[in-house]
């Protein structure tokens, strides 16, 4: 049981810090770029972002165990992940919308973003690849959530200052952005040897 | 005679946009996840651009053979679907013919369905074209893609590994930092600065600031 729970433990530490998405594996730099230049829009991204990570993550593991797996078509995985995550959110936008209209008027705009993350449709694929069990996959999605919402806080953060600063005219706007992100990156490769899986 | 020719400068021309006027990495600044995550080295590089040159070309020649048939309502998802049924033939072609190179760039082979440079081809170009000029803008917008991940991947082996296509070039010892993610990000942040800098220098352009997007 302890021994469970310390290989979740280190499966999350190794989603969101060691293996993070933004920094080591290059997936969501679209929003990441587009959504860092204000704290609280980062801030909201992060939480619907997570949220929409979690649950699909569970969905396509469970639709992959128990219908892509008996019915042997696994290889359209890739159509299958990307339909039930794009309808997943297109129902959630739905779904908010009619419930809790202050929620959506604060956190929808970012649903609609997330739909062509790539982030959340490699969750699915790398939980399939791997053969996750239902648990680690959701801990896999939950890590992955909060590593991309750890990268955005820090570049928002970062970007707020940099507004201020005196960027040569080329540079402004984006190719500053990119550089700052590579010496972010750099401080987090010394993660790397965290934990030895 | 004079009529096709007309059409050949026109193909020509899409395709130059792709490339140069609307680079999909430099200049819109979107479908940037494997600009760094690939670019490690010029065969990988290279083997996803063409990848994505093939994607985009077909997606774009079925969108405009089937732009009549779609309902105008429904049409993201069936662009969607068309786009995942060509990501999937491209990825089982290269899990069967380039077997280690897929072990590197497999799951970024599987990403090319979520981008948006591809859905935007298909919505903004073959959904109002006829199929011959869409599979040459779908070709000039690829090999821009192409050109774009091969220019940082030639800088990163060379200063990371000093190799080209595996090839030793310069004998001592090379930067690291290149090689890692880091020097993804470095190396394309100072190309699209680069550009910008040409762009304004030689022909009084505002530079790409781009928005971001996927």
């Amino acid at each position: 049981m302890e021994k469970e729970f310390l290989k979740l433990f280190e499966l999350f530490i190794a989603a969101s810090v060691i293996n993070n998405f933004v920094f080591t594996r290059f997936l969501g730099l679209c929003i990441f770029f587009g959504v860092s230049k204000k704290m609280e829009t980062a801030i909201g991204m992060s939480i619907t972002f997570t949220a929409v990570m979690v649950i699909s993550a569970a969905l396509s593991w469970l639709v992959f165990f128990y219908i892509m797996i008996p019915l042997e078509i696994t290889f359209l995985k890739i159509v299958i992940f990307i339909g039930i995550v794009a309808a997943f959110v297109q129902a959630s936008d739905t779904i908010m919308r009619k419930i809790s209209p202050g929620l959506y008027y604060k956190l929808g705009v970012y649903l609609a973003l997330i739909a062509t993350n790539c982030i959340i449709i490699a969750v699915p694929l790398i939980n399939a690849g791997e053969k996750h069990t239902f648990i680690e996959s959701l801990v896999f999605g939950l890590g992955s959530g909060i590593g991309f919402g750890l990268a955005l806080t820090i570049m928002a953060s970062i970007r707020e200052k940099l507004e201020l600063a005196d960027v040569p005219r080329p540079f402004r706007g984006m190719p500053i952005a990119w550089v700052t992100t590579a010496l972010i990156a750099l401080a987090f490769t010394g993660f790397s040897g965290l934990i030895t899986l | 005679m004079s009529h096709q020719h007309q059409e050949k400068v026109s193909y020509w021309a899409l395709v130059k946009n792709g490339i140069i006027k609307e680079n999909t990495i430099f200049r819109l600044v979107i479908s940037l996840c494997p600009a760094i995550a690939v670019t490690n080295s010029v065969k990988n590089g290279f083997l996803l651009g063409a990848a994505v040159v093939f994607v985009q070309a077909m997606v774009n020649s079925t969108v405009a053979l089937l732009r009549n048939f779609i309902h105008p309502r429904i049409r993201i998802p069936i662009f969607m679907l068309i786009i995942s049924g060509w990501v999937t033939v491209v990825d089982m072609l290269m899990a069967a013919y380039a077997r280690s190179t897929y072990k590197e760039i497999g799951l970024y082979i599987q990403i090319i369905v979520a981008f948006a440079s591809i859905l935007a081809r298909a919505e903004v170009f073959a959904s109002k074209n006829k199929v011959g000029a869409s599979f040459f803008d779908g070709l000039g917008s690829g090999l821009g893609f192409l050109v774009a991940l091969v220019t940082i991947s030639f800088f990163r082996e060379l200063l990371g590994k000093g190799t080209l296509i595996g090839y030793t070039i310069v004998p001592v010892k090379p930067m690291l930092i290149m090689i890692l993610p880091a020097g993804g990000f470095l190396v394309t942040g100072l190309l699209m600065g680069f550009f910008n800098w040409i762009d304004m220098r030689f022909y009084g352009g505002k530079g790409a600031g781009g928005a971001g997007g996927h």
